[in-house]
């Protein structure tokens, strides 16, 4: 990715302050550019100025933080949030939910479109961008939907919703059932351009489903929501995107089978692209023993064991090139039901990170630099320059102490919502400050900003 | 024991405790005065989310025969048509300050979602297509009544397992107490993974000779979305128990209500081996039992005007003596 892309080229953010900014000391870690190792970051009218020898840096005025024992990173970037709005603003809206966003390290969002009502249209479009001028913390890029009210009828109005600003197109929360409607918006995106991101699920097969279909639903007498609901149809899609020639980017796999189906599709040469959510990498269809719908409650669900190993596996391959969170807040009394009234979705924003960094890298599972790398690889799919330390570049930098202990939920949230997975858990490592688009979007209230010596 | 949610959590010392107690409010049932003072002074409700004869009508009695003050609410005809949630309701019904509230709901984990948001004691009257603890319990107490012990028999239970609590509860229940429990019914209709629960899954009834009882379910119509047998015909043909497959040594058993002429044929339900009455009598003082060890056991609490220690010695539990 050149360096003089910015995420403001093709995101809205609320306009602010560049930073001037010096992390002294701090462990830097970009391994996609190939940056490892203890230096001065030196941040200057929010663009990355230079990396020096440790306690080098000429601060020239700019503001110093001791960040020996710290890690900076590319921040990251969630190809995969509900802000809720319009429609919905007792959940999210854009302020709430950039500011969660930061506050979990990211320096970039692509919000869905199934609000209510749905954006469809091109004032929707704009609409949503003035509203992110005004209020949002980092970038978030608007996704339209690929069909009119999500009715999985007719296509929306691509061309003109991709002038109005519009990231790429998605039904997310529904499949597109139908494969003609499917395949046209595919012929269609040699035309408008843009990803088409896709809720792979098919609505015969999972059909009253609210779990996993398998032992734990026979003996919870839930009905269940088999595995192949999902790869039938992810396979049909890769079908259809190859015969078009056009590209698809599968949203939140969740199942082995689904794993087994992208890696075939890579390597056949199809343009696909996927994303994994930190609940499917954390957590299986055990926890919904506890018949808790809060954390446990969301779409595709917890699956098993063997299906958390196959995502892990295809996160290293790179099957799964991103990490994506799906973050989708619910008010308490849409949760505060039985398991099977309840609605779908978890948050995870303020989470994700510091979870995988203690579920996945900690037990050394996977290693830390595959984790960075995938916390931002959601931008690529989406046409978004990658987030990364190199001189030159527009500062997105995620600050982590990776030693802090917190307890999700203790404090409360940055969200609207309070329907974490993660609520309850004790968590290592923590976003102490966040940069996004070459602003300080988030800095932790008990991080104190002592000037380095 | 604090609720009764699920018999997964019930002991087999637990349930032959409360199987012990039923059995002798059976003999108080024998009595020409068949109340007990055991509960006076205290609220149980009932709280109905779904239509229910045997159930609802016999842990009303078992409270009435305790001389609890009852409660009941059906959700058709209360708030609940007005949209109210489960939980405005159950504070609702708690600001009565019951003892018990015994809840039937179409969803699973309902009565565990209760029992926190309520200080009173749960009874699971059967939560969607989870557990029915109660009816497992009382199956359990008709067996032992029957056969002395469950240990090492082999309970076959017959049908629609994907859509019965029933299948579920008894499932667990009779394992504990030693039974074998294999599953017969369509492949269609029987839940993917249940044989990890330790039963014995098959699709056709050639071998329903091996077993000791015979546990036939009902064909849930009303929880039924899709085709899961081409028709009630076809099934009755390949999984109905009937006079013919039923061998004279083989007990029959059923939840109620029966189909009659679908999951059993009517010579069966009125054949010497059914004990589909036994079963409804035996709710009535399993109930009375479950009731009796959620609440005797637990002093009533003291009120704000405070009763103290004298209130809570009258209160104590008494069995035998008529109200």
């Amino acid at each position: 990715m050149t360096q003089d892309k910015n995420l403001t080229d093709l995101l809205d953010v609320r306009a602010g302050q560049p930073a001037d900014l010096v992390l002294r000391r701090a462990t830097l870690l970009d391994p996609v550019a190939g940056i490892d190792g203890v230096h001065d970051l030196v941040i200057r009218d929010g663009r990355i100025a230079e990396i020096a020898a440790p306690g080098e840096a000429d601060a020239n005025g700019a503001e110093e933080l001791d960040a020996e024992g710290l890690h900076a990173f590319p921040a990251f970037f969630d190809p995969h949030v509900h802000l809720r709005t319009p429609g919905q603003e007792h959940k999210e809206d854009v302020e709430t939910g950039t500011r969660a966003a930061a506050a979990g390290g990211y320096c970039g969002i692509i919000a869905m479109a199934n609000t209510s009502p749905p954006v469809d249209t091109a004032a929707d479009i704009t609409a949503l961008r003035e509203q992110a001028r005004a209020q949002a913390s980092v970038p978030v890029g608007f996704t339209a939907t690929v069909t009119v009210g999500m009715k999985g009828e007719e296509l929306t109005e691509m061309v003109e919703l991709r002038d109005a600003g519009a990231i790429g197109f998605t039904d997310d929360g529904l499949p597109i059932r139908n494969a003609n409607i499917m395949r046209r918006a595919l012929q269609y995106q040699h035309l408008c351009g843009g990803q088409i991101a896709l809720h792979e699920e098919d609505p015969d097969l999972s059909a009253g489903g609210v779990m996993h279909e398998g032992p734990v639903s026979a003996a919870l007498g839930l009905a269940g929501w088999p595995s192949v609901a999902e790869s039938t149809m992810i396979a049909r899609d890769c079908a259809l995107a190859a015969y078009e020639e056009s590209r698809i980017h599968v949203q939140h796999l969740s199942a082995k089978e689904s794993v087994e189906v992208v890696r075939a599709a890579k390597a056949a040469g199809v343009r696909i692209s996927a994303e994994a959510s930190p609940h499917h990498l954390v957590l299986t269809d055990e926890e919904v023993r506890s018949l808790d719908p809060r954390r446990f409650k969301m779409n595709p669900p917890l699956r098993h064991e063997s299906d958390r190993q196959a995502l892990i596996d295809a996160l290293r391959d790179g099957t799964i090139e991103c990490i994506a969170t799906d973050h989708a807040p619910h008010h308490a009394d849409e949760k505060e039901v039985p398991f099977e009234q309840a609605a779908f979705g978890v948050t995870g924003l303020e989470t994700a990170f510091a979870a995988l960094h203690t579920e996945l890298v900690l037990p050394g599972v996977i290693d830390l630099g595959l984790l960075i790398e995938r916390m931002a690889g959601g931008a690529a799919p989406f046409d978004v320059p990658r987030p990364t330390l190199a001189v030159g570049a527009e500062a997105n930098v995620a600050l982590c102490d990776l030693t802090a202990e917190w307890t999700v939920g203790e404090d409360g949230y940055e969200s609207r919502s309070s329907n974490s997975w993660a609520e309850g858990r004790t968590l290592t490592g923590r976003v102490l400050v966040t940069v996004a688009a070459g602003q300080i979007a988030f800095r932790l209230r008990s991080f104190s900003l002592g000037v380095a010596p | 024991m604090r609720n009764l949610l699920s018999i997964e959590e019930v002991d087999r010392d637990a349930m032959e405790a409360i199987l012990d107690r039923a059995e002798s409010f059976a003999e108080v049932g024998r009595r020409d005065i068949k109340k007990v003072p055991t509960l006076r002074g205290r609220t149980v409700v009932t709280l109905f989310y779904e239509s229910s004869t045997r159930t609802s009508s016999s842990f009303e009695l078992a409270a009435k025969r305790l001389s609890a003050d009852l409660v009941s609410v059906k959700a058709a005809g209360s708030s609940v048509d007005k949209g109210e949630s489960l939980k405005d309701t159950v504070a609702t019904l708690s600001a009565y300050d019951p003892a018990a509230i015994v809840i039937r709901h179409p969803y699973a984990g309902a009565a565990q979602m209760v029992a926190g948001w309520t200080s009173a004691a749960v009874v699971n009257a059967g939560d969607g297509k989870h557990e029915h603890p109660s009816q497992a319990l009382l199956d359990v107490y008709t067996l032992r009544r029957r056969l002395g012990s469950l240990e090492g028999k082999r309970i076959w239970i017959v049908g629609d397992v994907l859509h019965s609590r029933v299948a579920r509860s008894n499932l667990i229940a009779f394992q504990r107490m030693g039974a074998e429990v294999t599953l017969c019914g369509p492949p269609t209709l029987i839940p993917r993974g249940i044989e990890e629960l330790g039963c014995e899954v098959t699709y056709s009834l050639d071998r329903l000779e091996e077993a000791d009882v015979v546990y036939a379910l009902r064909m849930q119509h009303e929880r039924m979305r899709g085709a899961f047998v081409p028709s009630l015909r076809e099934y009755a043909a390949n999984f109905q128990i009937d006079t013919r497959r039923l061998g004279p040594r083989q007990l029959l058993m059923h939840p109620g209500p029966v189909n009659r002429g679908v999951e059993i044929s009517g010579e069966a339900i009125d054949s010497p081996q059914s004990l589909i009455g036994e079963q409804v009598a035996a709710g009535l003082v399993v109930r009375m039992a479950i009731l009796y060890e959620l609440l005797a056991g637990r002093p009533e609490r003291p009120t704000a005007i405070g009763d103290g220690p004298a209130a809570a010695e009258a209160a104590a539990p008494t069995i035998g003596q008529p109200a």
